[in-house]
């Protein structure tokens, strides 16, 4: 029987470049910021990492191909470099190798580290994605957001929520956002928004709006890991480590059949249900201290906070407009701003919100600061809400 | 001797109508004289229509619960065909369920095509699915512009239960050249319309109808019906003054519709045989570099041969807008800008294509032998129970009932007409995926909403002119197929 990796690893240091609108940077120097700050917070050299994986959505508008181009950028000489693409969940793909490296023993230090540049191709939102020869044959043209636009849908059908309750409900989630953003120096957008500009903006994908929708934005995160007794040997406080990591990928069981009725995201359900016995949390409302998801469209944070058990089945419009996920509320979500104010530089997105749980754990968030936070929930989801990838991770204090 | 003739038929017109005033609106500062022709609307193709799309629905309203086993060949007749270079019946076979057992023959080159291309049909004797689809284009602010439309006619032709039979014919071909298209050109050149009444239809169709009554037996009297297609507005009755004939000139579908080209005389035989009695007598008149005229006369099979649409039921279903420029750009009329996103190749993969053909023409779903699951696509297992993909059984989804589950309105993505409905159809049967859902009308969708499958265009590869076909899905009408 499988033991988990449960306190095997520890996060040595962490960097993350400020994200946005980098004209100024292409990969390999977003790469280069994310990774300085990493090595001096973990105080090694670059000739102590062992190996390494790289995470890279969009080769086409990015760095190319492969490795490579990570082990070019930063200089890696000779180690294993392993390059992921899972779609929205890359960053978190590539601390899931990282962190397998140094649970099994092969390696006392790795890195994991993610980046996109996505405004190198002259338009808003991302490239549309080639969807394979078969899948064009027959697959609608839709865009990510019209993906995820439907689990308004879903959601309403199933609670029988109004249109209107539901539209100020995730336009709560993105007031709260960009209120939190405020005090996050590295996000893409650090301005509050009034309510009814987020509620009134230009509709990009019924019933979402711009404000909905999530930043697009170039920059990179990284990781370094390492055993707990390897930490606390370079005198290392407040260790942190990883308490779980999972993913869940689709099988195209809710595309493909009718049980499915879209109110919820089944991966992210069984990729939390595996992290929370990993991590042995039983009430993850009481245990859990605050998450960063993927908010890459406001409905998905609400649906998210079900899947994840932080709200209780038909209870997330209630619990968001009563401000459960606010900064000062129960269980804070996006306390830097999340994707919709960080960004989401999609390779880079996983690596983000690890960066963010860690820093926080270690109390150096700055005014952003939580009280005494003790756990953290990462989670991305790849792909649509109905074939997609839900990649989670959680971090706490050893 | 063995009884033969067209024993079902059906039409279809596209949804979108253009309100005519929309058009002589837009072009007031420098024609305004179009403002004359102004009332009523046409038809035209949405962005993923063409002369085969709309050939596949008419047929479909044609053949009804007819499985075509019966059929042994199929014609298509258009002056639009999609390509130079391949075949629209053969693009048609598998939308429509047909065996690839059949005699295909395509035809063009002047809108007389319709009514010869059906006369062949007749005459052959042998089972024909007989389609004739056109959208005849006319250059912006002509006349042609405001009073052409686009639709299309299907008949099949058997020995069991004929409707309607062919009593009488007649032809005359001449180089009359009312007007032409170079094979480059996008628009007809047209030369002056007095000239084409009283020179053209004035004296090549009279001759053509007294070959054709004489043949049959009968005198103008006889007649109860005169379905004359004119590409000129009002071209018909005089025609029918002249010829002294008393009985329903058949109306021109000018008011919701418009002139079809190569369509035309088909869809207003259609319209004819929607409420002939039995044993009425039908005249068509079809013109382009000549005239063919056929007589049929109706029988007591004809209750039983109406389609579910028709034309009757394709006019009704339009809902008007006043969107000129939306036509234009459908046409190709105007490059607007459509963004960086439509620099996306829409290359298809031919072989992936053909490996396929089943499940995109036919638009097959799998049946499960272990579990009973339908589901589309058909992969390599099964979604529920695994078992492999050898024991699915194939269950088509064209015909089967379905709702929407959930959708949107994607303002994001490049779609040659925003915004790009799409949601997930759920299938009474248990099927279930994601669709592109086109034609909603000003009534909208929302969950729940009962949906056809129509056979659509789903991407034009304009690199490359190169346009692959699959399915939608159409809101449907109140009570009855769209």
């Amino acid at each position: 029987m499988a033991s988990g990796i449960k306190d095997k690893v520890a996060i040595l240091g962490a960097g993350c470049s400020k994200f946005g609108e980098r004209w100024d940077a292409g990969s390999p120097e977003l790469m280069a910021e994310a990774f300085e700050e990493a090595l001096a917070d973990a105080g090694i050299e670059r000739k102590d990492i062992q190996a390494a994986w790289f995470g890279c959505w969009g080769d086409s508008i990015n760095v190319g191909n492969s490795s490579i181009p990570a082990a070019v950028a930063l200089r890696l000489d000779g180690i294993p470099v392993t390059r992921v693409e899972n779609m929205c969940g890359t960053g978190t793909e590539a601390l899931r190798g990282a962190a397998y490296a140094v649970a099994s023993g092969a390696v006392d230090i790795a890195l994991a580290i993610g980046a996109e540049k996505l405004k190198d191709t002259g338009f808003g939102g991302l490239p549309p994605p080639f969807k394979g020869t078969f899948n064009d044959l027959w697959m609608p043209m839709g865009s990510a957001p019209a993906g995820f636009a439907q689990l308004a849908d879903g959601y309403r059908t199933r609670y029988q929520v109004s249109k209107e309750d539901l539209k100020r409900a995730i336009g709560h989630v993105s007031w709260k956002s960009h209120q939190n953003g405020q005090y996050s120096p590295k996000a893409h957008f650090q301005k509050p928004v009034p309510m009814d500009k987020i509620l009134n903006a230009p509709m990009i994908a019924e019933p979402l709006g711009l404000f909905d929708c999530s930043g697009v934005s170039d920059g990179s995160a990284c990781v370094i890991v390492t055993t707990p007794e390897i930490a606390k040997s370079l005198g290392k406080k407040d260790i942190v480590t990883i308490k779980s990591l999972q993913i869940s990928t689709s099988s195209g069981r809710e595309t493909q059949l009718s049980d499915w009725d879209g109110a919820t995201v089944p991966n992210t359900r069984t990729a939390i249900r595996k992290a929370y016995e990993e991590a042995g949390i039983t009430k993850p409302q009481e245990q859990v201290s605050l998450t960063e998801v993927h908010d890459c469209f406001s409905i998905t944070e609400l649906v998210t906070m079900e899947d994840l058990g932080l709200s209780e089945d038909g209870q997330a419009v209630k619990d968001v407009l009563d401000g459960k996920f606010d900064r000062d509320g129960k269980i804070p979500c996006q306390i830097d701003g999340g994707l919709k104010c960080f960004g989401h530089p999609i390779g880079a997105s996983g690596l983000r919100m690890a960066y963010e749980i860690y820093t926080q754990l270690q109390g150096k968030a700055g005014q952003r600061q939580l009280a005494n936070p003790s756990l953290g929930v990462t989670h991305n989801l790849g792909g649509v809400p109905y074939q997609g990838i839900a990649a989670v991770s959680i971090l706490g204090l050893l | 001797m063995t009884e033969f003739g067209i024993t079902s038929f059906g039409a279809y017109i596209p949804r979108l109508r253009l309100e005519r005033a929309a058009i002589a609106g837009a072009h007031r500062w420098m024609a305004p004289g179009l403002r004359g022709m102004g009332k009523g609307e046409r038809s035209f193709c949405n962005w993923d229509e063409d002369t085969v799309t709309m050939g596949v629905e008419a047929a479909r309203d044609a053949l009804g619960e007819d499985d075509g086993a019966s059929i042994t060949a199929i014609s298509f007749a258009s002056t639009r065909s999609p390509y130079a270079d391949l075949q629209p019946t053969a693009i048609m076979a598998r939308p429509l369920g047909l065996s690839p057992s059949m005699r295909s023959f395509d035809s063009g080159y002047t809108q007389r095509a319709g009514t010869s291309g059906l006369l062949a049909a007749l005459k052959s004797g042998e089972p024909t699915l007989f389609v004739a689809s056109d959208e005849p284009k006319g250059k912006p602010a002509s006349q042609q512009e405001m009073l052409y439309g686009a639709g299309a006619a299907a008949f099949v032709t058997g020995t069991e239960n004929v409707a309607a039979k062919l009593i009488g014919s007649g032809t005359s071909i001449s180089n009359f050249v009312d007007h032409f298209r170079d094979a480059d050109a996008d628009f007809d050149y047209s030369w002056e319309e007095r000239w084409i009444r009283d020179e053209g239809y004035a004296k090549l169709i009279p001759a053509a109808v007294n070959e054709a009554l004489s043949e049959a037996g009968l005198a103008i009297g006889d007649i109860d019906h005169f379905a004359m297609a004119s590409m000129l507005r009002g071209g018909a009755a005089p025609i029918a003054k002249k010829l002294k004939f008393e009985g329903n000139v058949v109306s021109d579908l000018d008011g919701r519709c418009g002139y079809c080209g190569a369509a035309q005389a088909p869809l207003m035989l259609a319209l004819a045989l929607e409420t002939a009695k039995p044993g009425e007598k039908i005249l068509v008149v079809g013109f382009g570099q000549g005239a063919d005229v056929l007589i049929f006369e109706v029988t007591d099979a004809i209750e039983k041969a109406r389609p579910k649409r028709g034309v009757t039921g394709s006019l009704e279903a339009g809902y008007a807008t006043q969107d000129y420029l939306r036509m234009l750009s459908f046409a190709g009329g105007i490059d607007v800008e459509w963004g960086m996103r439509s620099e996306k190749t829409a290359k298809t993969a031919l072989t992936e294509q053909y490996r396929s053909r089943t499940q995109m023409d036919a638009f097959m779903a799998g049946e499960c032998g272990e579990c009973g699951t339908i589901q589309f696509p058909q992969l390599q297992y099964c979604a529920r129970c695994h078992a492999p993909a050898e024991k699915f059984g194939d269950v088509s989804l064209r015909d089967a009932p379905a709702k929407v589950m959930t959708q949107t309105a994607d303002w994001l993505s490049y779609y040659p007409s925003p915004p790009l409905y799409v949601g997930f159809i759920q299938f009474d049967n248990g099927a279930r995926l994601q669709m592109e859902i086109v034609d909603v009308g000003p009534d909208g969708i929302d969950i729940g909403t009962p949906l056809d499958m129509v056979f659509r265009i789903k991407e034009r590869d304009n690199q490359r002119g190169y346009n692959r076909y699959f399915w939608k899905a159409v809101p449907a009408l109140a009570g009855g197929k769209a």
